[in-house]
């Protein structure tokens, strides 16, 4: 019977999509689970760990020690420390990159390539050499210091404090503040500011209860991917911080290789993974959609 | 006012827009009475928008004098002006939902919970939107956005709303609808409407008065039938409904002489020499065998041959050339008249009043 054939065939069909879908994604799918979620799940799995006498971890007698630690004075203020100046990082690059992604969204669209390359120039040279840079900036007797000197306010003694980490942080983080709030804002519908406008609102009024909720998306996603990295910094801390206000990215690498600590590591691991899946799904269900 | 001459509602002198060196408005000089439906009528790109939106306060005039109620506003911003706009794409606010779209104009001007409460009810109630207040823009079909930005735009009571093509998005069932319901909204409010549309039938429908523009130019302003009957050049006869125009030479002050000779009676003003066109509806000729014109209309009588006929159920339209010229007449179909086929040799001849001479300008340059 023929009227029976036609879903049939169309069951069989589908079927046939679905399988090539799969064979599609399979090299992406073994990799991610390979060198992704594998690696993830043995982190996991040594935070429940016990550490020996020896330094050696015991893939037996599970237990929240670990956990436990993270209520200990010193790494409470490590988390403590490693919050407040990833939340001022962000606060700070979301204060320099709103006005100017705005500046950059109602260009003309020439200068605002070039002016959006001019914002990737610094990924063209390698992460740790810039901060390198930055030591020489800041070191006491660098420009800056100098600067300060000439002008009378004395030399300046920043390097290895925690101005001179949220200095390299903001650095290193402000261009993925800048690019999704460039989005959202350039994607922006210009005539809902004029009928807001022709409504009776002021500039300011426009601003706040227009144009600032419209490009809420973009700023959350910024937010979220210079907060993110910031909480777990490890190489800016230590070269502009001179390892001197211990983070939590710094705190990890010790414990993985200092204190031979793995369980304790993988610990506080974890607890920064769950922190950052707490705010991607925040966002997602703010209503952004990609970030 | 104690005076006795009314204020006009918009009132642009001289008022001229350029972009860079492009001249978007050109010198115009316009009044729009106090509760009048106002249409600005030309082809995309004529400064109609333009000029809408230097009475919104979008734009501000590069020269001239722009004032509302008698007041200057040639420089003030959108939110100083007691005008509110319905933008060609509604414009609706996104994050926001029915009611606090309707309610926006009164929150910003700081008026009081309840009373926006109320009003954005009532201006709701006003466009027959009742129970759709909790949905968002994107929750609403076009025709529904189309009544949230209109209730949006009048909750707050504007002296002059400002439409720009405001039934472009929608299809044509839906714009005839809203075009008799914005035209009753407009009697019942009385305040002014003025309204942008490149749609020359749509602005007949619906306006007092319409404003003929093109290339930034203002080229004439009139009723419906002014502009129909009486086109000031060959650019507005062309572009208010469908016309025959012919190239002519005026005679004298009653006389045209057509392309190929043919001596036509036209009163006209214009002196003798000038290139003009004779403007003839389709509508307004009459077409018959080429000996039976009558005596009076010799004077204003045309042979020719018809090369086409199109049967549209209430009328026949003929294409009748005469000469190289071809003109199209329109008859009304009853099953007891005449028809003339193709190739049929045939007079036309009309009511000297039909005919109206236009001076050959109007595209601009």
């Amino acid at each position: 019977m023929t009227a029976l054939a036609t879903p049939e065939f169309e069951k069989a069909n589908e079927k046939n999509k679905r399988r090539q879908g799969v064979l599609l994604a399979l090299p992406a799918y073994l990799y991610l689970v390979l060198f992704f979620a594998v690696p993830l799940g043995i982190v996991v799995v040594y935070s429940f760990a016990t550490r020996t006498s020896t330094g050696a971890t015991e893939l037996s007698g599970w237990n929240l020690d670990s956990y436990g630690r993270l209520g200990d004075e010193v790494v409470r203020t490590i988390l403590f420390r490693s919050l407040w100046l990833a939340i001022l990082t962000t606060a700070i690059c979301f204060v320099v990159a709103y006005p100017f992604s705005y500046f950059l969204a109602t260009r003309k669209p020439l200068t605002r390539n070039l002016m959006l390359v001019g914002v990737l120039i610094p990924f063209w040279s390698n992460f740790l050499v810039r901060n390198y840079a930055w030591r020489v900036l800041l070191g006491n007797d660098g420009p800056v210091s100098q600067l300060t000197e000439a002008v009378g306010l004395g030399e300046t003694r920043i390097l290895f404090t925690p101005v001179a980490v949220v200095l390299g942080l903001v650095y290193g983080f402000l261009p993925f503040m800048i690019l999704p709030m460039y989005a959202a804002i350039e994607r922006m519908d210009w005539s809902l500011i004029e009928a807001s406008r022709d409504l009776g609102a002021t500039g300011w009024q426009t601003f706040r209860n227009v144009t600032f909720p419209l490009s809420r998306p973009g700023v959350t996603a910024g937010s979220i991917l210079v907060f993110i990295p910031s909480l777990g910094a490890f190489v800016t801390p230590e070269i502009l911080g001179g390892g001197r206000t211990t983070l939590l990215g710094s705190f990890i690498v010790s414990q993985f290789l200092t204190a031979r600590n793995w369980p304790a590591g993988a610990a506080v691991s974890t607890v920064l993974m769950i922190v950052m899946l707490i705010a991607t799904i925040s966002y997602f269900r703010s209503g952004g959609r990609t970030l | 006012m104690s005076t006795t001459e009314t204020t006009a509602a918009v009132e642009l002198s001289t008022v001229t827009k350029r972009f860079d060196d492009v001249v978007a408005v050109d010198s115009i000089d316009l009044e729009i009475a106090d509760g009048e439906f106002f249409a600005m009528l030309g082809p995309s790109g004529c400064g109609k928008t333009t000029t809408l939106r230097m009475i919104a306060g979008l734009e501000f005039p590069t020269e001239g004098s722009l004032k509302i109620f008698g007041e200057e506003v040639g420089t003030l911003p959108p939110n100083k002006r007691p005008v509110n706009t319905v933008f060609q794409n509604y414009a609706l606010f996104p994050h926001m939902n029915v009611i606090q779209n309707v309610g926006f104009g009164l929150k910003m001007q700081g008026v009081s919970k309840s009373e926006i409460a109320t009003r954005a009810n009532e201006a709701i109630e006003l466009v027959q939107l009742g129970a759709l207040t909790k949905r968002k823009p994107n929750q609403l079909s076009g025709g529904q956005q189309q009544r949230v930005a209109l209730a949006r735009a009048l909750v707050n009571k504007p002296k002059v709303l400002l439409l720009d093509e405001p039934l472009g998005a929608l299809d044509l069932k839906l714009r005839q609808e809203m075009q008799g319901e914005l035209k009753s909204l407009q009697r019942e409010l009385g305040v002014s409407f003025v309204f942008v549309t490149h749609d020359q039938e749509e602005a007949l429908t619906m306006s007092d008065r319409i404003a003929v523009m093109h290339a930034g130019k203002l080229l004439q302003v009139g009723s419906a039938e002014e502009l129909y009957d009486r086109p000031v050049n060959r650019f507005v006869a062309d572009f208010i409904g469908q016309t025959n125009l012919v190239d002519a030479t005026v005679s004298d002050d009653s006389t045209i002489v057509l392309a190929n000779g043919t001596k036509i009676n036209a009163p006209n003003p214009h002196p003798a020499g000038t290139k003009v066109a004779m403007s003839l509806r389709p509508e307004s000729i009459t077409i018959g065998e080429p000996d039976e014109i009558p005596d009076e209309f010799v004077p204003t009588s045309l042979r020719g041959q018809v090369t086409n006929v199109t049967y549209l159920g209430h009328s026949h339209v003929y294409t009748v050339s005469v000469d190289w010229m071809p003109l199209e007449v329109r008859t009304n179909a009853t099953p007891t008249s005449v028809v003339y086929e193709p190739g049929s040799q045939v007079a036309i001849w009309w009511d000297r009043r039909s005919d109206w001479v236009v001076p050959d300008e109007g595209y601009g340059t």
